[in-house]
């Protein structure tokens, strides 16, 4: 068939076969065709977990009979709570929640079984860190029905009087920091961190790429300029941008979403410099390896996807197991996020945040440490 | 001219990996010339050019640039070179003046302005500054890279093939520029396929394979290929090329026009080779080996060796 004007099969097979010999030349292409599904997969059906079990819990145990135990080992034994730490006050429990060192705190008040068996109803308290209404709400719904099959199981014989219609016990239950679990108030302040990772991340990498693809950097290293300026004299402009998006965020959380805002600005400002300048050196150490921007793009989503789903932004970071957690550790959002719902939403202070700012710091320098030893070698 | 040498660089060599790019190239060039720097697509000329201006380090190798160590004072060299890419590399969203403004920062140049003026007046981009340069036609963007590299008055311009895509119009008016800055005392090494931008230079420099092949003038080049070339004028020239080629002493049968370039080094076997042909439906005559006949024939010499 030589008629132009018809539909041929052959050409249209030539050009499927083009673009598979292109796609095999890309490596880089290929490798994330492949990747991306594989992390996708063992990402969302191993690690993530909506029903979150096993957190972490703070005791504080000040009353020694039966009843106290009995309530501890059922909700041990519900799973939903791992008791971590026992200490004696409250005040030093209370420090732990906010730290985010547990998720709850359970407190036995003094001559709790006494009470109990008297009938006065004592309290029992239990605060928990509801940042992250994700990772509370299914526990503290738990609560009053683990609480009521633990007494049942007392209420025998000469104490059946507990199990009346109303709860023998007085169970508080405090939701900290958002008492009425608001998810904008874990999601707005965690969109800062996404945000920021995506575009800091993405932009730099894209403008050092820019500059190879185009010849331009060849012109540039022609120049009298040393290469950190240009590294450099690259990154600042978009340490700003990052700023303005950090207030375009916070206006937003604060007027549209009325967030509270809690702790101190200038604290949080100071703490996004860390993780925007761990960010950069992400983008710019993916420029470095990256041989076009196509391929800068898809490190970006490469590295934007484990950030997004193993950082505690759309699962509850103790839901997951272990060695999701362990990764969720690597990654400077995980520790960002903690530092900004921290900072907003406890009003945590400069001693609490350094728990959490090294660690992206120590990620951001052994990236850009990695990115001078590839930058060395990409120029001769 | 004088006689005061601007490059004076002995065996310099760039490998990567087991590629030599350039193996062991001498070369002179005298204050105020043009050199071109003629050679195959890949044959080391980018390569030599970086070396000289230090983009890369060379592995082997000695001299000096505008008087100073060609491999340890590759800084100071830098500021007194200017080097235009053989692709455009200057930024195309930005426009003419802010591209001439941001090069006159990088060089710290005083009175910057004034200076970013001067060169928009002298190389006739005035009324163009404000375009931006990708939206700039071959010849125009050809212009503002040569305003750029002239921009901290270099001594010394090495020009990667300055006019490739550029018109004849424009080439010719890129000339004239040269040759009145090399008057006044700038010197040029410009690498070029074109051989009538060759004939333009003072002097050449043959490159092939990383090796430097030969040096010297127009006519000293030609004369030293020891080539001999007849022309042919007659029916029939592509077959005859056809057969004239598969003799031995031929080595090119070339046409130009209407006209048949028969070339070989070795004149007494291009003679017989040609004689059963010297019938009167042809017409023969001897005529000077021209560049390009040069050219080629410096480019069979090196066949076999790989050219990558």
């Amino acid at each position: 068939m030589n008629n132009n004007s018809v539909f041929s099969l052959a050409r249209l097979w030539a050009i499927v076969v083009k673009e598979f010999i292109q796609m095999r030349r890309d490596r880089v292409t290929f490798a994330m065709m492949i990747g991306i599904p594989i992390l996708q997969l063992v990402l969302f059906s191993y690690a993530i977990n909506s029903d979150p079990r096993h957190l972490s819990a703070a005791i504080v145990v000040a009353d020694h009979g039966p009843q106290g135990r009995a309530i501890l080992s059922a909700l041990r034994n519900s799973t939903y709570f791992q008791f971590v730490r026992q200490v004696s006050t409250e005040a030093e429990a209370q420090a732990a929640l906010a730290r985010g060192e547990v998720q709850f705190m359970i407190n036995i008040p003094e001559h709790f079984t006494r009470d109990l068996l008297r009938g006065d109803r004592p309290m029992l308290l239990v605060e928990a860190d509801a940042t992250d209404p994700g990772a509370t709400g299914g526990p503290l719904g738990a609560l009053p029905s683990i609480l009521n099959a633990a007494m049942l199981n007392d209420a025998k014989g000469p104490l059946d009087y507990l199990a009346s219609a109303e709860s023998p016990i007085d169970l508080r239950i405090h939701a900290k920091y958002n008492p009425e679990a608001i998810t904008q108030y874990t999601i707005v302040p965690g969109l800062l961190g996404v945000v920021l990772t995506m575009t800091m991340v993405m932009i730099t990498a894209l403008a050092i790429t820019r500059e190879r693809e185009s010849g331009t950097m060849e012109n540039l290293l022609s120049m009298p300029t040393r290469p950190l300026e240009v590294m450099i004299g690259k990154i600042l402009p978009y340490i700003l941008v990052g700023y303005i998006q950090m207030a375009l965020i916070l206006l937003a959380a604060h007027f549209l979403f009325q967030v509270p805002i809690v702790g101190n600005l200038w604290l949080l400002m100071g703490v996004t410099l860390v993780f925007i300048a761990a960010s950069l050196a992400v983008g710019v150490t993916f420029s470095t390896l990256a041989q076009n921007q196509r391929q800068a793009m898809q490190m970006t989503l490469f590295f934007f996807l484990p950030s997004i789903l193993l950082s505690g932004f759309m699962f509850p970071f103790r839901g997951m197991p272990e060695w999701a957690q362990a990764l969720g550790e690597i990654l400077p959002l995980t520790h960002f996020l903690r530092l900004v719902r921290g900072i907003l939403l406890k009003g945590n202070g400069i001693d609490d945040v350094i728990r959490q700012l090294w660690q992206i710091a120590l990620f951001g320098v052994v990236v850009l440490t990695i990115a001078v030893f590839r930058y060395r070698r990409t120029l001769d | 001219m004088t006689d005061e040498l601007a490059i004076d660089v002995k065996g310099m060599t760039k490998r990567f990996g087991k590629l030599t790019a350039v193996d062991h190239v001498d070369l002179q060039v005298r204050k105020g010339e043009v050199c071109g720097f003629l050679g195959p697509n890949g044959s080391g000329k980018t390569t030599f050019i970086r070396m000289l201006c230090g983009l890369l380090r060379a592995d082997e190798g000695s001299g000096q640039c505008l008087g100073h160590d060609v491999i340890k004072d590759s800084e100071t060299i830098k500021r007194q070179v200017g080097y235009m890419t053989q692709k455009f590399s200057f930024w195309e969203d930005l426009t003419i003046e802010e591209n001439l403004d941001f090069v006159a920062r990088m060089y710290s140049l005083k009175n910057r302005r004034e200076t970013v003026k001067q060169s928009l007046e002298r190389l006739g981009l005035s009324a163009r500054k404000d375009q931006l340069a990708g939206q700039l036609s071959g010849g125009w963007k050809q212009r503002l890279a040569l305003a750029a590299c002239l921009i901290h008055e270099p001594q010394l311009l090495l020009l990667d093939e300055p006019t490739a895509g550029v018109d004849p119009i424009a080439r010719r008016d890129f000339w004239k520029e040269i040759h009145q800055l090399a008057g006044q005392g700038l010197t040029f090494l410009i690498a070029t396929h074109y051989m009538d931008e060759a004939e333009r230079c003072h002097r050449l420099a043959f490159i092939a394979n990383g090796k430097l092949l030969t040096v010297g003038t127009v006519s000293d080049v030609v004369e030293n290929s020891h080539l001999t070339t007849w022309a042919v004028d007659g029916p029939d020239l592509l077959q005859l090329a056809d057969k004239l080629q598969a003799l031995p002493g031929v080595e090119q049968a070339v046409p130009f026009g209407g006209i048949l370039h028969i070339s070989g080094p070795d004149q007494a076997a291009l003679e017989q080779a040609i004689a059963p042909f010297r019938t009167s439906q042809y017409h023969w005559k001897q005529v000077p080996a021209g560049l390009e006949d040069v050219f080629i024939h410096l480019m069979e010499q090196t066949k076999g060796a790989p050219s990558k």
